[in-house]
């Protein structure tokens, strides 16, 4: 499990980002993205995903979360 | 010398990689690249912030040197002990130029060197008490400082001495913050990792502290972040931004107090000018306190009113009309400056090497000059420092990422630009190959370089340092051959 943290672009998309290993990514699809449920697996653009439980949609950006690693990209 | 091609740069990297050893070769190719403006992700083809090979020459430095000599050492007020033996501070002490006001060694300490001064008795039976005994003496000799932060080299992490419990103490004994900073040197691959260890330190024992407290504030409260005012370059920012009608509550640390950092929660908008060394907070402070950030180039007339008019965005009418107001004033000043100077420096081209933000920062100022930048990389740059580079460079131009003191011989050696502009290390080697350098990290003992005011003494230092006439002297006049009779005729 690693703490991230997980903000808005300036085009509106989300944008990862992991402080242990200071790596800035977009997040190219999101497995849930309703209010009522949020989260799931996240896939970002540089090939690499995480998982963060399903949970409702946070009331603002940007929120840390504690995500697990299904695979990383480098 | 006309500009490389594509096929030239690549086979100039492979030409250089080829001294290596095989495992050498492939480590090192990973870190060099040829410029391509269609890339959207740095990461494919170039790869940063990993460890310096063993016995290339790196210019990087320690953790400690990231937070003790960028992040906290500027913060005036305070006194920053550098924690362990005596050479750490010592051989770094007061190289930044950070300039400050106050009395040095009365109300502000930013060129003085505290240490603990770590002995062999220490190191074996823990340097804790002594640690204490200092703070102590500080406190008697120094009674107007306004906190103190405890910067650990590396013996205090290898040793295992409990800082946090020491500062905790001694704060409850003087009522003032004591920060304890685990930036032990050997932590991570370069300085970022200190600048990451000094913002969380930040976090977690200056930000909170005036928390709920009553605060003053106004609609247009900023605070500028990650300018470390080397030869005055906060000054100039500062005063520009003001001028449009913002007020500046926070320097962020150059020429900064504690107190102004307490009440940057406070601000309507943080204004970031080295991303690589303040993100953090800045993050932080966004998701804690909703403060929005953006980041902002004031080098070059083209970036700082670009800049400026994305600042005012932020705010109402008054501002961007102010941000107006202030671009007009300085745009007959900034021409003057462009027509006196471009005219001798058009054309020239310039290879960078630099550390958090100068080496694609300062690109815009370059251009507005007519120069050309030819090669840039950092010293400690992260994958995202390299995504924003690449649509700020030429195609085919050359970048590196930790470059060794061999590649970048052998770069400038081939490429010949007309100025190199990198550190003190680098300096000296260059100027004897007779090719014109800048320290780009202190400016040269010049400065400031930020803001309009700033941009009049850049291109003043270009000029003198391209078109200085000893560069034609470089050879001994015995050894010039038939020269002279070609010059006579040609006169
Ligand atoms: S690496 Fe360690 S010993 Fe060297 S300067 Fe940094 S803190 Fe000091």
């Amino acid at each position: 499990m690693a703490n991230i943290m997980i903000q808005r672009g300036s085009k509106g998309d989300y944008v990862f980002y992991l402080p242990k290993r200071d790596l800035e990514d977009a997040i190219v699809s999101m497995e849930f993205d309703t209010p009522e449920k949020w989260g799931g697996e996240i896939k970002l653009n540089n090939g690499g995903s995480y998982y963060i439980e399903p949970q409702i949609a946070p009331a603002k950006l940007p929120i840390s979360l504690r995500a697990r690693r299904l695979d990383a990209a480098e | 010398m006309s500009a490389l091609t594509r096929e030239e740069t690549e086979a100039l990297i492979q030409e250089v990689l080829e001294v290596y050893p095989e495992k050498a070769r492939k480590d090192r190719e990973k870190h060099l690249m040829v410029n391509d403006q269609s890339i959207e992700q740095s990461k494919k083809c170039i790869t940063s912030n990993r460890k310096s090979l063993p016995g290339v020459m790196t210019i990087r430095g320690c953790a400690y040197a990231g937070s003790k000599g960028v992040v906290w050492g500027p913060i005036k007020d305070m006194i920053h002990i550098s924690h362990g033996p005596v050479g750490c501070g010592q051989y770094s002490r007061a190289g930044r130029r950070n300039y400050y006001v106050g009395t040095t060694g009365i109300n502000t300490f930013g060129t003085m060197n505290f240490t603990s001064d770590f002995q062999e008795k220490d190191i074996v039976f823990g340097g804790d008490k002594k640690l204490a005994k200092v703070m102590t003496e500080i406190e008697g000799l120094f009674p107007l400082n306004k906190g103190i932060s405890i910067q650990s080299e590396c013996p205090i992490g290898l040793i295992g001495d409990d800082i946090e419990a020491v500062a905790k103490k001694t704060a409850a004994e003087t009522g003032k913050p004591v920060v304890p900073v685990r930036c032990e040197g050997f932590r991570g691959v370069s300085q970022s990792l200190g600048h990451h260890i000094a913002n969380d330190a930040i976090r977690d024992w200056v930000l909170p502290r005036r928390e709920g407290k009553a605060f003053e504030g106004t609609p247009y409260d900023v605070a500028v972040i990650g300018d470390y005012n080397i030869g005055g370059d906060a000054w100039s920012s500062r005063i520009l931004l003001e001028e449009m009608g913002l007020r500046v509550i926070a320097q962020w640390s150059g020429d900064g107090t504690i107190a102004e950092m307490e009440k940057t929660p406070y601000v309507k908008l943080n204004l970031i000018h080295c991303y690589r060394s303040m993100n953090y907070i800045a993050r932080h402070m966004e998701e804690k306190y909703s403060i929005p950030w953006i980041e902002y180039n004031f080098f070059g007339p083209t970036k700082v009113a670009e800049s400026l008019r994305a600042i005012a965005a932020h705010f109402d009418d008054k501002i961007k009309a102010g941000a107006e107001r202030v671009i007009a004033k300085y745009q007959a000043m900034m021409d003057e400056v462009i027509a006196k100077y471009k005219p001798r420096l058009q054309g020239k081209r310039v290879m960078l090497y630099v550390g958090g933000l100068r080496p694609r920062h300062v690109i815009g100022a370059y251009e507005d000059l007519g120069m050309e930048v030819v090669g840039t990389g950092y010293e400690f740059g992260h994958g995202d420092d390299y995504d924003r580079t690449i649509k700020d460079m030429g195609n085919a131009t050359l970048i590196y990422d930790d470059v060794t003191g061999f590649e970048f011989e052998e770069f400038v050696k081939r490429v010949k630009p007309d100025l190199v502009g990198s550190g003190i290390k680098e300096k000296f080697i260059f100027q004897k190959m007779g090719v014109p350098f800048r320290q780009m990290h202190s400016w040269d003992y010049s400065g400031p370089y930020h803001g309009y005011d700033g941009f009049a003494i850049f291109a003043r230092d270009m000029d003198m340092t391209i078109n200085n006439p000893c560069w034609s002297k470089m050879q001994a006049p015995w050894l010039k051959k038939a020269e002279p009779e070609a010059e006579k005729k040609a006169a």
